[in-house]
């Protein structure tokens, strides 16, 4: 076991940027805003990522970089300053102001950490500034949640009891759901990062063990461990499997007796364990190549693979955490190919060449994809779907399983009438 | 520094890639850092391509700042034109690319590729995407036809008359993610096949370079999409002495313009509409009785320049609406914009800000809104009956049946999408009067009022629109409306209700009246129907 075989590839990627993420972290918490400060693409960018112009104002927005604030004729620190304090006349009851590092921001060097401490000074206690980058130059697409998380986790007060934090954006349902069943373990001091709402923040100490319920929270879970809390190793909660020994790492470490864990858990794992019967027959033996883009590549493959039964061809990971990972290779097939990094064009002929039936990718390779006659599953569509959990594994499965049963029900069709 | 929420346009790089991805054998290196490639997905999603837009992306990371980013772009150029083999190759930037200043376009033709390699500079900081693509389209004709320039531009459109063919003509603009481009041609084409008229090129939708370096054969240009083209045409006319089009063919009258203009320009017998009558069912349809109802239908309009101004000429010349708001986002077409506000009576709202124009229609109280996907989320939000006329669009907007814009078909199609919203309204009061259910008739909007949103949400938000629009219409005094007042305009059927109000608060403030009760509400009815 553990011997997947992990390679490297640079060149052209196709991974969103960490401004990405947005797109859930606002959801998440609905009394904070995220600026982005940075050009036109960016504001295009998470229109066209979001799709949800139903909104009439959306928590998030951007402060759009014109030529004047890059001549320098407008301090480019005061000009944010502006937009923020119309924003705020605008949005009174945003409470947490996240302000958004991008590329151009970053490579003009406008610091926006000085521009937080001073409109923190300014705002007094109204409202909470904060920054971090979301820039396609530092971070890829789910990054962005743990810099925010990252930039919140300063604020998190100081406590030492005995608690159980779960950290990474969960669905409320999802959440809800976790957090009863670590109750009925014994576990009663359940807490989330991030909160519902932004000023909820849990406490954190000597006394608080973290569950990650996400793959991408590396340089968060390093400040929680600053911090004073335990980072559980586990892998994630994804699949039967992987939830169970989540839940494991975190009932040994509150020292549950076995048996009770065996008593609250082992009904729900046969009943999911039935439940995926169905789709394993349906992906049982089909292959499947996952393309980089939101780090949840391996514990997917890893779900996949041991669960439902698929071949493996490649798992592509824009950046590979090896110590955060590890519990995951671990239960990858012997010579697994994990690809860390991309070169698309490369990994393109890869996938044509090896002829995959399903393909894990961006939604800007689906339907070229899709035209080559090759199934494929959005992975942006897995950030924002209840996926997590004992319970949630059928559904996770389905999500792999709908595409190659519509390509069968589509191709049949089309031979009848040929 | 401008707070953007959702905008019209992506910046002036993605009007670059709409051109690139338009055409064949034609590729763009982008100097981009990682994420920009999120513009593939309008491409593969919204016009639901099933190919990737041809453009390599150089990706950087903030570790290759450090080192030598120029050789990173030699490295991606020569990989993209190996392995992709265009015939003409764009490099250009985007927003961040711009600020390391490596300049890809010199580097790219000090390589020796050896073939036609064209510099894009497009400000992405002042510049927005139709200037983009209007800017590479004119970059890359002129470009690949520099050379070719003839020293004595005395040209003739009537050359076919000596040459004894049929004249020809480009059709120039039509490109991806442009509102119906792909049946736009095919209805021009049709259109003028019709009129003996040959299409020489079109361009940039499924030309190749090889296809733009014989642009100069056709006798006039047709600018189909000024936001695109006419910088083209403008060129070609000073350098090549070819006349284009200044008349885009949507709608009747607009069509019938059109067709006349090109008939004079190649010398042809003057064109007699008579000849073309009834090619389209909108003039009858519209003339037929059933079109009653559509009489002075309150309709505000705003999008891209092109459609807008046809839009607003429609409605009111082919449909008898009455325009209540004119505007568009292009500043580029803001004069004509606002030279066709002042025909119809109104000032133009020029601007990027959607939430200025979702102010403008509530104030307005249209009974129709014809926009682009913006406008279509505001007015469903304040209730309001909506069609699409405009990029920016959504995957809906790129229907699978043919639908034009322009020509006699597209005027079927305008009149189909734009009357069936409003029809759909009326039906629905049918419905609700007939079943005598009072409070089922007045909480029951229009479908159209809340497709895909939060139906009780739009709802409470609506009523509180409502009290906010009688404070804001105005910085006279304002009159209150009394509970009895606000009652007695419940009864009226709420597609008409904004228009009763806004009428009725103008004659309270006609006649002085501080409230507004039963018997103004009748008073108004009264003074505005002698």
């Amino acid at each position: 076991m553990g011997g997947a075989t992990l390679l490297k590839e640079t060149g052209p990627r196709e991974v969103f940027c960490g401004l990405t993420s947005i797109v859930w972290l606002h959801r998440r918490m609905p009394d904070a805003f995220f600026l982005v400060v940075g050009s036109r693409t960016c504001a295009h960018l998470l229109q066209s990522a979001a799709g949800v112009m139903i909104f009439a104002e959306p928590r998030f927005g951007t402060a759009i970089l014109e030529e004047r604030d890059l001549a320098g004729l407008a301090d480019a620190h005061e000009e944010v300053k502006r937009v923020v304090h119309d924003l705020l006349k605008r949005r009174p009851e945003i409470r947490t102001l996240f302000l958004v590092g991008s590329c151009p921001s970053e490579v003009i060097k406008i610091d926006l950490a000085r521009v937080a401490e001073h409109l923190n000074q300014e705002l007094k206690d109204h409202v909470r500034v904060l920054n971090y980058s979301g820039s396609g130059i530092e971070t890829t697409f789910t990054q962005g949640e743990d810099g925010a998380l990252k930039a919140l986790a300063p604020l998190m007060p100081e406590s030492e009891i005995d608690q159980l934090l779960l950290v990474g954006t969960l669905s409320n349902s999802v959440e809800d759901r976790l957090v009863s069943l670590f109750n009925r373990l014994g576990i009663k001091n359940v807490a989330s990062f991030p909160p519902r709402q932004s000023e909820d923040l849990p406490s954190i100490g000597t006394g608080t063990r973290v569950l990650l319920t996400q793959p991408y929270l590396t340089e968060t879970a390093r400040v929680l461990k600053d911090r004073g809390a335990h980072i559980l190793k586990a892998p994630f909660p994804m699949g039967v499997e992987g939830s169970e020994l989540w839940m494991k790492a975190a009932a040994q470490s509150f020292n549950i007796p076995p048996s009770l864990f065996e008593s609250v858990l082992n009904p729900l794992i046969s009943r999911s364990k039935k439940a995926l019967e169905k789709y394993k027959e349906k992906l049982g033996g089909k292959k499947l190549f996952l393309l980089p883009e939101s780090q949840l590549e391996i514990p997917l493959a890893r779900f996949l693979h041991r669960e439902c039964g698929m071949e493996i061809i490649e798992v592509g990971t824009p950046y590979l955490n090896r110590e955060m990972m590890q519990p995951e290779l671990d239960l990858l097939p012997d010579k697994t190919l994990v690809m860390e990094g991309q070169h698309v064009e490369k990994q393109l002929d890869r996938v044509r060449d090896k002829k995959p039936d399903l393909v894990v990718c961006g939604m800007g390779l689906a339907n070229p994809l899709e035209a080559e006659g090759i199934s494929t599953k959005w992975s942006i569509e897995l950030v924002f779907s209840p996926i997590h959990g004992i319970d949630q594994a059928a559904d996770l499965a389905e999500l792999f399983s709908r595409p190659l049963h519509r390509h069968n029900l589509l191709n049949q069709k089309l031979l009848t009438h040929a | 520094m401008e707070l953007t929420l959702w905008t019209y346009e992506g910046p002036p790089h993605i009007g670059a890639m709409r051109i690139a991805s338009s055409m064949k054998e034609v590729h763009y290196v982008l100097h981009a850092p990682q994420g920009d490639t999120y513009a593939d997905l309008l491409f593969t999603m919204i016009e639901r391509r099933g190919k990737r837009p041809p453009v390599t992306y150089t990706t950087f990371q903030a570790r290759d700042l450090g080192g030598d980013t120029a050789e990173l772009v030699k490295g991606h150029i020569k990989e993209a034109v190996e392995r992709f083999q265009p015939t003409a190759l764009l490099v250009g930037e985007s927003c961040t690319a711009e600020l390391i200043q490596d300049q890809p376009g010199s580097l790219a033709e000090g390589m020796g590729l050896g073939i036609p390699v064209v510099s894009l500079e497009l400000p992405a900081y002042s510049k927005k995407e139709n200037w983009g693509a209007s800017e590479t389209f004119y970059q890359l004709i002129r470009g690949l036809l520099k050379n070719q320039t003839p020293e004595n531009i005395q040209k003739d459109p009537e050359d076919w008359k000596h040459q004894k063919r049929r004249p020809r003509v480009n059709l120039l603009g039509p490109s991806l993610l442009g509102f119906r481009c792909r049946d736009d041609v095919l209805e021009v084409q049709k259109l003028l096949t019709e009129q003996g008229i040959d299409i020489n090129a079109v361009a940039p939708l499924e030309a190749s370079p090889a296809d733009l370096m014989r642009l100069p054969k056709a006798d006039a240009n047709i600018c189909l999409y000024p936001e695109v083209a006419e910088s083209t045409c403008l060129w070609l006319e000073r350098n090549f002495g070819m006349p284009f089009t200044r008349n885009v063919p949507i709608g009747i009258g607009a069509t019938h313009d059109f067709l006349s203009e090109i008939h004079e320009i190649l010398g042809m017998p003057t064109y007699n509409p008579k000849d073309e009558r009834n090619k389209s069912r909108l003039n009858w349809y519209s003339q037929s009785v059933d079109s009653n109802y559509l009489t002075d239908k309150r309709v505000f309009i705003f999008g891209d320049g092109t459609h807008a101004l046809s839009a607003a000429r429609i409605a009111k010349e082919e449909l008898g609406f009455e325009v209540v708001g004119l505007g568009t986002y292009s500043r580029e077409m803001a004069r004509q914009v606002r030279g066709m506000a002042k025909e119809l009576g109104l000032e133009a709202l020029i601007t990027n800000n959607y939430l200025e124009v979702e102010e403008a229609i509530e104030a307005t109280a249209p009974e129709l809104v014809l926009g682009t996907q913006m406008e279509r989320h505001s007015a469903k939000r304040l209730g309001i009956p909506c069609a699409v006329i405009s990029t920016p669009m959504h995957v809906q907007d790129v229907p699978a049946r043919y639908s034009p814009q322009m020509g006699w078909e597209g005027a079927n199609v305008i009149f189909d999408s734009w009357v069936h919203p409003l029809m759909m309204g009326l039906e629905e009061h049918l419905i609700g009067m007939f079943r005598h259910d009072f409070e089922f008739v007045d909480g029951h909007q229009s479908h159209l009022g809340h497709l895909g949103g939060v139906q009780s949400e739009n709802e409470t938000s609506q009523k509180q629109r409502a009290i906010n629009c009688t404070q804001d219409t105005s910085s006279e005094e304002v009159p209150i409306w009394t509970a009895e007042g606000e009652a007695e305009l419940s009864k009226i059927p709420f597609f008409v209700r904004g228009k009763v109000r806004i009428k009725t608060e103008k004659y309270a403030r006609q006649a002085g009246c501080r409230k507004i009760d039963s018997e103004t509400l009748y008073d108004a009815k009264a003074h505005f129907n002698s």
